[in-house]
């Protein structure tokens, strides 16, 4: 490993320009003669459009223009869809209603646009969006998904009967029901996975402009994909053509699975340029972003698991119902199926396993991909249901999980996925240890001496990052393929640019990918720009989500780098008069292995772009292109463990200490790595102690819509983690990279809930744990 | 936030002239609760009137048992005040302990006063200690100066000018904070001084902050926690939202209350 090479622990090259303020994100972008838009929503969670009345908010100052949904279905502006076909049982396919960008007769959740205003300034854009007189007939709501279901329910689209999108299943249900049937021993748990609302710090915005004289947009949008989004917005939206749609994701401030989707603003905001002739603006307020915000988790589950009496599993069987919210965003299906029960198997030989999952439509925010999408949710489940199940046999939490740990490689689940390496008893011995689980009884004693109830849980969990292999999730239903692309540009005088196809939103690829470029040319990572987000540098590309970038993105630029090496040999064999095959590349030289023959980087960039000398036939220059499809997922893995201290008399809870054990397979910066540890485990701390979303049940008017009544972590919620990582290099891509950006939110919820239900001695709890609950958990536990 | 204009008041004389001539004005010191609702638009006052820049109307004097405390005095020139904490840890302690550093250095206690949110601190320490409210036209006691939930006995055009205690032989304050925005989710402060012994609870009531007589009068016997085993609080006049319900404020003031007397009785 060389100072910036793979493995170096490189200071992030770009946030110098974070932290000093010079970020350049959608709402820093300015356009001559810009105007700016405000969205007038829905306030109710359901209601007939009667009529709207534009005419008092046309004539307020500044007002350019207010434009409403018949005028965007009347040009031809396609509704939004869902890009992953999900099958219910019976072979029908899933139910999808109509999503228009602006509603035209029906609102479906507080929130839900209805109409534009275009003004000179963001506050007479507000302003006039308020002197839009809608004529609402409301209708009554509902926001839980089992209520949904229930006969009488309030119906939301007439696609969807019963509000139900499809009723889908993975596994083999009768050898489950035969396996649990023959089982010595059964657990059975409900479990709700509460809703949570992403909150990134950059709210959502995006600029539309249309130019006219070259009838072509360009769009500035907070994106993790804009490549997705140019291909979305040109092929099913009918915004424009690719060729006259250019999609630039500038800096953005976090994503968390949020920013994949693509939204009514951004095609709403393209559309009222052309309606309008003047670029258009619209940044989200916080209060936006927490009504329409695509939301996170919202699972109602019911789940039985069967153990010999040895205590080995013999079936798992887990009944799921998904709250999907008003309209099926973009990859919405996929998330509570096949990134869900496909992970049902976790780190453990389970010979039979059945996962139903029915997905609802409610008067809420749509529910889609957020941190984990799918995996945390299926680890909660299952980890919730291990801890659960050592209880009641009796037995080690640790000694019953590694009884039943996958042992040998490759292994394949009953439910899709093929697990291609691992050591799960590496990382749990690891967490043991440094956990001092042996010793916590003797914690446990200290702490009532002090008043306090301690208790220590753990989780061990597996998840599939680095999606996909492009024809495995085309036979699964997805509409796109799941490569990455990458184009590495060595420019005349040796200095790189790499286009990747990736988008960086916090995770630090300029620095990252330029690590991996120094380690194989052995230049300095200041020679060396990553660029990114921009469809007009980049060619295509699949963006950044599901821990992908490392295993996928980065793989395409190894591709990529192969080739570039490839003809940089060609070009030194022939300058150095020596065979291609002794040509090495180091320190930024290319030598001829055993002499003192040498021709610096920078020259070598130089003869290939003069093109003076080079080998007979060989075009001038040096830039390769490369995509590269995964051949299957990556299975990063680990066990946390949690330690907890109660005080009974507020039910209030402190993390005394919090433990993780990963193993992401090779690492390429190692600082960076543990930075998505702490952020992906606060994040999951937030879900199990603090983050709960609530809409009021009858009105389903959102209760939680701002940080007055959303619990974000603070430090002060946090301990100091204690974390290490454990290595098994990934066998499916080059770099043996596995992924770490979710890890810590999938790993951490049910250790969090198995610590507390073990200080207080009873499950009867739900996520967030808020000092209320846990007080009120210890009430009736004693009552009873 | 909706258009508003911005004045400056170089006196009190001159705030109440423009108060007169303003439509649906408001008075601003510190801001922090004002600002945020114009800023989601829940406020939206015509004339907004910064009272910041009115001399004689901050610092702390203290002088023998009596403290008087400015209006325009922020959170955090209480908190650096060693001569407060001298007087009146508890109340010393309370504003290192509001909001963050940025609320501490706009915040004031006047604003805080005249304000009366149910979830902010100094009402019950203002209670608990017998102050006296100062305004522009009149002298009240806490007890009649706070009425209700945002509500307070000043008249509209009604400026508080400062608050006035005297320093108690005892006294101790203990919140638990609403887990999202961190104001009391209940809050009490214990005094005990010549006139005997005073229990405030803020964030819990559902009329605003209250005293706890039965507590008053145990703790009036024998002041400390031990003496509040037993007492139990009715959730019948609590508040109750997502965060806690009324039992759960219920039992929480009792916790609150026991904490207060303890840290008050080691001090």
């Amino acid at each position: 490993m060389g100072i910036e090479g793979i493995g170096a622990r490189v200071a992030r090259k770009e946030d110098k320009r974070f932290i000093t303020g010079a970020g350049r994100y959608v709402d820093d972008m300015v356009v001559p003669g810009m105007k700016h838009a405000a969205f007038v929503r829905s306030p109710h969670a359901h209601a007939q459009i009667k009529g709207i009345d534009v005419e008092a908010a046309r004539a307020m100052p500044g007002v350019i223009d207010v434009l409403v949904g018949k005028q965007i279905k009347a040009d031809g502006i396609g509704n939004l869809i869902c890009g992953w076909m999900v099958h219910s049982k019976d072979g029908s396919p899933m139910k999808m209603g109509a999503w228009s960008p602006l509603a035209v007769d029906r609102v479906r959740y507080v929130g839900d646009a209805v109409a534009i205003v275009v003004a000179e300034t963001k506050g007479q854009a507000r302003d006039a969006a308020e002197a839009v007189e809608v004529d609402y007939a409301e209708l009554d709501a509902v926001t839980e998904a089992p209520a949904a279901l229930e006969g009488g329910a309030p119906q939301l689209h007439p696609e969807a009967e019963g509000n139900l999108i499809f009723d889908w299943g993975l596994g083999d249900e009768a050898a489950t029901d035969t396996a649990l049937a023959s089982a010595a021993h059964t657990v059975e748990l409900e479990i709700v996975n509460n809703r949570l609302v992403p909150n990134a710090m950059e709210p959502r915005a995006a600029l539309g402009h249309y130019n006219k004289a070259e009838d072509h947009y360009t769009c500035w949008t907070t994106s993790q994909n804009p490549h997705v989004a140019r291909l979305v917005m040109s092929a099913f939206y009918n915004v424009a053509p690719e060729n006259k749609l250019r999609v630039i994701a500038p800096d953005v401030g976090g994503g968390f699975g949020s920013k994949i989707y693509i939204y009514p603003e951004e095609i709403v905001c393209l559309w009222a340029s052309k309606k309008t002739g003047v670029p258009v603006k619209w940044v989200a307020d916080r209060t936006e972003s927490f009504l329409t915000d695509a939301h996170g988790r919202d699972h109602h589950t019911k789940v039985k698991m069967g153990f010999d009496a040895d205590h080995r599993i013999v079936g798992l069987k887990v009944d799921t119902i998904a709250n999907l919210g008003a309209y099926m965003s973009l990859f919405s299906s996929a998330t509570p199926t096949y990134l869900y029960a496909t992970l049902l198997s976790g780190q453990y030989d389970i010979p039979a396993i059945y996962g139903n999952v029915r997905a609802v439509y409610t008067n809420t925010a749509p529910v889609d991909a957020y941190r984990g999408a799918g995996r945390p949710e299926a680890t909660y489940v299952l980890e919730r249901t291990m801890e659960t199940a050592a209880r009641q046999l009796g037995v080690s939490p640790a000694e019953l999980r590694r009884k039943n740990f996958v042992k040998s490689f490759p292994h394949q689940t009953p439910v899709i996925m093929n697990y291609d390496t691992g050591d799960f008893a590496a990382s749990l011995d690891a967490a043991l240890k440094e956990a001092d689980y042996a010793g916590f009884e003797k914690r446990r004693e200290e702490a009532k001496g002090r008043g306090k109830l301690r208790g220590i849980g753990m989780s061990c969990y597996i998840e599939a990052c680095g999606i996909a292999p492009s024809a495995a999730v085309g036979s699964l239903g997805a509409g796109v393929g799941l490569w990455e692309s990458a184009e590495v540009r060595v420019n005349a005088v040796g200095t790189i640019e790499v286009l990747t196809g990736s988008h960086s939103h916090g995770q630090g690829h300029e620095t990252t990918f330029a690590q991996l470029v120094s380690q194989r040319l052995g230049v300095g990572i200041d020679t060396i720009n990553i660029v990114h987000g921009d469809t007009d540098k980049v060619q295509m590309g699949m963006g950044t989500y599901g821990s992908r970038s490392g295993a996928v993105g980065m793989s395409a630029i190894v591709k990529a780098l192969d080739k570039v090496e490839a003809k940089a040999k060609k070009i030194a064999a022939h300058l150095m008069e020596a065979d291609e095959g002794d040509i090495v590349i180091e320190n930024g030289e290319l030598k001829v292995a055993g002499t003192d023959k040498t021709v610096p980087w920078f020259q070598l960039a130089l003869a290939a772009y003069t093109a003076h000398n080079l080998p007979q036939g060989m075009e001038p220059g040096l830039k390769e292109t490369a995509f590269y499809d995964p051949t299957n997922f990556t299975f990063p893995a680990g066990c946390y463990i949690c330690e907890v201290e109660i005080d009974p008399d507020t039910g209030r809870t402190e993390i005394v200490q919090f433990v993780a054990a990963d193993d992401f397979g090779n690492i390429i910066n190692p600082m960076i790595v543990e930075g998505q540890v702490h952020g992906g485990v606060a994040q999951g701390i937030g879900q199990a102690l603090l983050e709960g979303t609530r809409y009021d049940e009858t009105t389903g008017q959102l209760i939680t819509a701002s940080f007055m009544d959303y619990t974000m972590p603070r430090a002060d919620d946090l301990p100091s983690f204690r974390i290490s990582t454990q290595t098994t290099p990934c066998p499916g891509n080059p770099l043996g990279i596995k992924g770490c950006g979710e890890a810590g939110a999938i790993g951490s919820p049910p250790a969090v809930i198995n610590a507390i239900t073990d200080a207080i001695g009873t499950n009867e709890l739900t996520m967030p744990a808020t000092p209320q609950k846990v007080w009120a958990a210890l009430r009736s536990a004693t009552r009873h | 936030m909706y258009q508003t204009t911005y004045h400056r008041a170089s006196s009190l004389e001159d705030a109440a002239k423009l108060h007169a001539g303003g439509d649906d004005p408001k008075f601003v010191a510190g801001g922090m609760t004002l600002i945020p609702a114009m800023k989601t638009r829940l406020s939206a006052p015509s004339d907004l009137i910064d009272l910041r820049h009115i001399d004689g109307m901050k610092g702390i004097r203290i002088s023998g048992q009596q403290v008087e405390i400015g209006a325009l005095t922020t959170h955090a020139d209480l908190a650096q005040s060693k001569e407060l904490e001298k007087a009146c840890h508890s109340l010393h302690y309370m504003a290192n302990h509001v909001g963050d550093p940025l609320v501490r250095h706009l915040g004031t206690m006047g604003g805080c006063v005249a304000n009366n949110d149910p979830a902010q601190d100094y009402p019950a320490a203002l209670l608990a200690l017998d102050a006296t409210i100062i305004t522009t036209s009149r002298e009240m006691k806490a007890d009649d100066f706070f009425t209700g939930l945002f509500e307070t006995a000043l008249e509209e055009g009604e400026i508080v000018k400062a608050v006035r205690f005297t320093a108690p032989d005892q006294c101790g304050y203990e919140k638990f904070r609403n887990p999202a925005s961190r104001y009391a989710m209940t809050g009490v402060f214990v005094a005990k001084g010549a006139g005997g012994v005073r229990v405030a609870v803020t964030g819990a009531g559902d009329n605003g902050v209250y005293r706890e007589t039965e507590m008053e009068e145990k703790l009036a016997a024998n002041f400390s926690a031990d003496a509040l085993e037993g007492v139990t609080v009715s959730p019948s006049n609590m508040m109750s939202d997502i965060h806690a319900s009324a039992e759960y404020r219920a039992n929480l003031v009792v916790v609150m209350a026991k904490r207060a007397v303890a840290k008050a009785a080691g001090h």
